[in-house]
């Protein structure tokens, strides 16, 4: 399981540049076969939709894609991108053959092709649906220069901690509701008990920008949080300093880190996860929803051995980041506007809710709709929060820096991780590397 | 019978009307004079049916060779968007960007040592492989990691260098080595809580009591850190009876939490067999074990005020292996798990090589008394050199445009430290970059660093030819 980024991400770059190899010889073929059956308004109308998702998520999105030609007659085709959507789409979209629909992992995405002029600005019947059914926010997230071009179809709750109930059992641990008690007394605690508290994934260096990024969060508060996010304010920033320091207290002592600090650097995800409830060598994995997957694949039960608890507060703000995935339209087809409307309607995002693993961030879409309790829980901390959710900062920054391995920021806290007490120093690395990725 | 009897009849009679002088002559000059004047020309097909059988060659290496080259070149001298003319600010780029530079330095590394260690390996196992009987099973076993793609040769790599004994191999031999010499008894991870209610504290690695203790004194040395698993058949503690210098070491935690801490609770487990030291002045005074349920006794001390000490060696960690997969091994890794796959390659090479060279230069020298060394040396090598520079310059190119173990084998957090050209290639062209003039530039920089051997490779090839 490990193993499949890597080899996901060079079937990728195989298939890249074949397509690429190819787009020259075949013209686009924009999907409007003759209409056969009048009934239905998209009958015979073939649209391709590009994603990262595999296995399950890709099953349940395809049951929604199914659903949605149910309904009008269209033949949707879905092509997985694999683990690097920008390594698949950029020579499609080069060699002028994009898919008619592509849903982007990051918004930071929306921005780059958007400049590239590789998007089409979303039709007024996708656009209704996103004024009933998101906040401003979500609809500021999906827009480039004022032009509204994506719709958050998915989103990821990032402020959660798995812990593993027996670790906490035989400890006589607790769930912590401040920074401060997660380590000074639950994670302590663990410790002394013999049990590792955390288990990092820091191989995969953006599980080291979410944990920032709620640390961030909450102690600088949302407005910084923005300042940051769009670069208005330095990463030399004290309020980065803050951050860091509390990070310092998990990544300078060794007792809390299974494997310290050198495991930790060479465990990626979900390998984690499975340390904590395959293994159960340690007690609590700070990762998003997405981890329920890898720990009911180790036979944690959920909501029994494997629990969540909301990031604790590390300062003013009750932090709730966000993922999610962004569809826009890389072709001006009428049939990919439909097929987003339908994303991004109430109607669709009932069908896809009802499916595991699935979060939307779409107001209108009623929690009961979620098979899991908590996934219903995770879905009324979005709602709430309303304004006071903020998307994942590193997923916002160009991917230079906040998205590409071994580079920018995943690079930088990975470089903290191996030596927290150099705080001023990883923060000039981080703001040279940020300097120049938003400069671009 | 009949029928090839005919058979040969028809053409006899042409041949004998052929061989008479005659009006039958015309037959044969129908047919064999044109072949044969063309025969003295030119041997083989018209140069247009060459050049139409070449077509589809040309074509394809236009296609996938040349135009890319060009079209490279082209690229590289624009930005990341592809629509500003930098000039050669990206090649600039290369030689200053640090990580980039890092690159360089792993491709020098990658150039000196691997090309060198598979051609030695190659000709070793090629020379051996000649003196024993199973040399057939021996070089199919060795051949057999080129029938794997690097890619599934990285994901082997990765299990093998996993940084736990459990999983990675590499790991398991090492310890399993170590602990042959010198196994480590003790408990890792006991340590004192660390707030300042403990009565003991960590000084130096060693645990040593905060307050200096006198004879007929009961000290508690309550220790935390270590799983109740670990300790689950230990008797419980008990505190020490009076007499002498005396005490107790044990696991202060109690299953699910509670307990007094800093108190001996009746559940809790003693440490057994560890070293206690009583220190005075510096100097240690006396030595004794912990018993099973946790106490010592110091007996016969003199009166006096001690200090309390466990000594490091009680807490020493288990020896774990080398972190393979850290930044200062990273390379050297992932060139071993190289070698692995080429050096059988390298043999047959060279092993085919060995069989053409004459083995009566081999006898010469064994009946003029030189050693199988001086044979080897004097003899085999010289007479081999052709091909091991060949194996070697071949290896070299190779090298340089290793991507796929690298990728594979680095985990995302040392991928900056075993990052190689054509990986930072790959990297800032589409692998979140997005610079496809950078990668450009990366791409021919690479070609350049290629072309001096391919160009010696083939000229070497010409030679051989003529």
């Amino acid at each position: 399981m490990r193993k499949l980024p890597p080899v996901v991400a060079v079937l990728a770059l195989a298939a890249a540049a074949c397509s690429s190899n190819s787009a020259s010889d075949t013209p686009a073929t924009d999907g409007s076969a003759a209409a056969t059956a009048a009934a239905k308004p998209l009958a015979g109308v073939a649209i391709e939709i590009a994603a990262k998702w595999t296995g399950d998520e890709q099953a349940s999105f395809e049951k929604v894609l199914r659903a949605f030609e149910e309904k009008t007659g269209a033949k949707v085709t879905y092509a997985s991108t694999g683990e690097d959507t920008g390594a698949y789409l950029g020579p499609r979209i080069q060699g002028g053959n994009p898919p008619d629909v592509a849903v982007l992992p990051q918004p930071g995405l929306v921005q780059q092709y958007a400049d590239q002029k590789s998007l089409k600005p979303l039709s007024s019947e996708v656009l209704t649906q996103i004024d009933q059914n998101y906040t401003p926010y979500w609809k500021e997230l999906g827009s480039a220069g004022g032009q509204v071009y994506g719709v958050l179809v998915k989103a990821a709750h990032k402020s959660t901690i798995w812990y593993r109930q027996s670790a906490f059992d035989d400890a006589g641990a607790q769930e912590a509701a401040t920074w401060d008690d997660l380590i000074g007394k639950t994670a302590q605690t663990l410790a002394d008990s013999g049990t590792a508290p955390f288990a990092l994934c820091a191989a995969s260096g953006w599980t080291l920008t979410d944990l920032f990024e709620n640390v961030y969060l909450s102690s600088a508060g949302p407005e910084n949080y923005d300042k940051l996010a769009k670069h208005e304010i330095p990463w030399t920033d004290p309020s980065v300093t803050t951050a860091l320091e509390k990070m310092a207290q998990i990544f300078g002592k060794k007792d809390f880190m299974l494997g310290g600090s050198s495991g930790a650097l060479q465990t990626d995800f979900p390998t984690c996860v499975t340390q904590v409830y395959g293994q159960k060598k340690a007690a609590m994995v700070i990762e998003a929803d997405f981890v329920a997957s890898s720990a009911a694949q180790s036979g944690a039960a959920i909501g029994e051995e494997a629990k969540i608890m909301p990031f604790p507060k590390a300062g003013d703000t009750e932090p709730v980041v966000l993922g999610g995935d962004v569809a826009v339209a890389l072709k001006d087809s009428k049939g990919g506007m439909a097929l987003l409307e339908f994303l991004a309607s109430k109607e669709g995002g009932d069908i896809w809710a009802k499916e595991p693993g699935y979060l939307s961030p779409n107001r209108n879409v009623s929690p009961d709709n979620y098979p899991s309790e908590l996934t219903k829980k995770l879905a009324q901390t979005i709602i709430s929060a309303g304004e006071a959710v903020r998307y994942d900062m590193s997923d916002l920054a160009p991917s230079a820096f906040g998205g590409t391995d071994g580079k920018g920021e995943w690079k930088h806290l990975q470089d903290f991780l191996r030596d927290p007490k150099d705080i001023k120093g990883i923060q000039q690395k981080l703001e040279a590397d940020a300097a120049k990725a938003y400069a671009k | 019978m009949t029928e090839r009897l005919d058979g040969q009849q028809a053409p006899g009679g042409g041949l004998a009307a052929g061989a008479s002088p005659g009006p039958t002559e015309t037959e044969p000059q129908m047919t064999r004079p044109p072949t044969a004047g063309k025969a003295a020309m030119r041997l083989g097909p018209s140069p247009k049916m060459a050049v139409l059988f070449l077509l589809p060659a040309l074509v394809l290496l236009a296609a996938w060779v040349i135009y890319p080259i060009v079209y490279s070149i082209l690229r590289s001298l624009y930005d990341a968007a592809g629509d500003r003319f930098v000039g050669l600010e990206n090649y600039a780029a290369i030689f200053t960007d640090t990580s980039t530079l890092t690159t360089i330095r792993n491709n020098i590394i990658w150039v000196v040592v691997a090309p060198l260690i598979v051609t030695v390996l190659g000709l070793i196992f090629a020379v051996l492989t000649e003196r024993i009987r199973w040399a057939t099973a021996f070089k199919l076993v060795l051949f057999m990691p080129m029938a794997v793609s690097l890619l599934a040769a990285g994901v082997i790599f990765r299990l093998v260098y996993e940084q736990d004994p459990d999983k990675g191999v590499a790991n398991a031999v090492i310890t399993t080595v170590h602990d042959a010499f010198s196994s480590s008894q003790g408990y890792p991870g006991a340590r004192p809580r660390e707030n300042d209610q403990a009565p003991v504290v960590v000084k130096d690695g060693a645990v040593v009591t905060r307050q200096p203790a006198q004879p007929g004194q009961q000290v508690l040395i309550p220790l935390v850190g270590l799983n109740q698993d670990a300790v689950a058949g230990a008797a419980p503690a008990k505190a020490a009876g009076s007499g002498g210098l005396s005490g107790t070491v044990w696991l202060d935690v109690v299953r699910g939490g509670g307990g007094t801490v800093n108190q001996i609770d009746g559940v809790e487990k003693g440490l057994a067999g560890i070293t206690v030291e009583a220190v005075a002045d510096g100097q240690v005074k006396a030595t004794t074990e912990t018993s099973a349920d946790g106490t010592f006794y110091f007996s016969g001390l003199a009166s006096g005020s001690y200090d309390i000490r466990l000594p490091q060696s009680n807490f020493e960690a288990p020896f774990n292996g080398l972190s393979w997969l850290g930044p200062t091994l990273i390379t050297p890794a992932i060139i071993g798990a190289y070698i692995w796959v080429w050096a059988g390659f390298a043999m047959v090479l060279i092993a085919a090589g060995l069989s053409a060279i004459p083995r009566d230069a081999l006898e010469a020298a064994r009946i003029d008394g030189a050693t199988e060394w001086q044979v080897f040396r004097r003899i085999t090598v010289p007479l081999l050199a052709p091909v091991l520079l060949v194996v070697f310059v071949t290896m070299v190119i190779n090298v340089l445009k290793v991507f796929d173990l690298v990728f594979i084998i680095a985990p995302g957090s040392v991928q900056p430290q075993a990052n190689v050209i054509a990986l930072e290639m790959w990297r800032v062209s589409f692998g979140g970059g997005g610079n496809q003039g950078m990668g450009s530039a990366l791409a021919i920089f690479l070609l350049v660093l290629v072309l001096p051997f391919m160009i010696f490779n083939i000229r070497r090839f010409r030679r051989d030819e003529r």
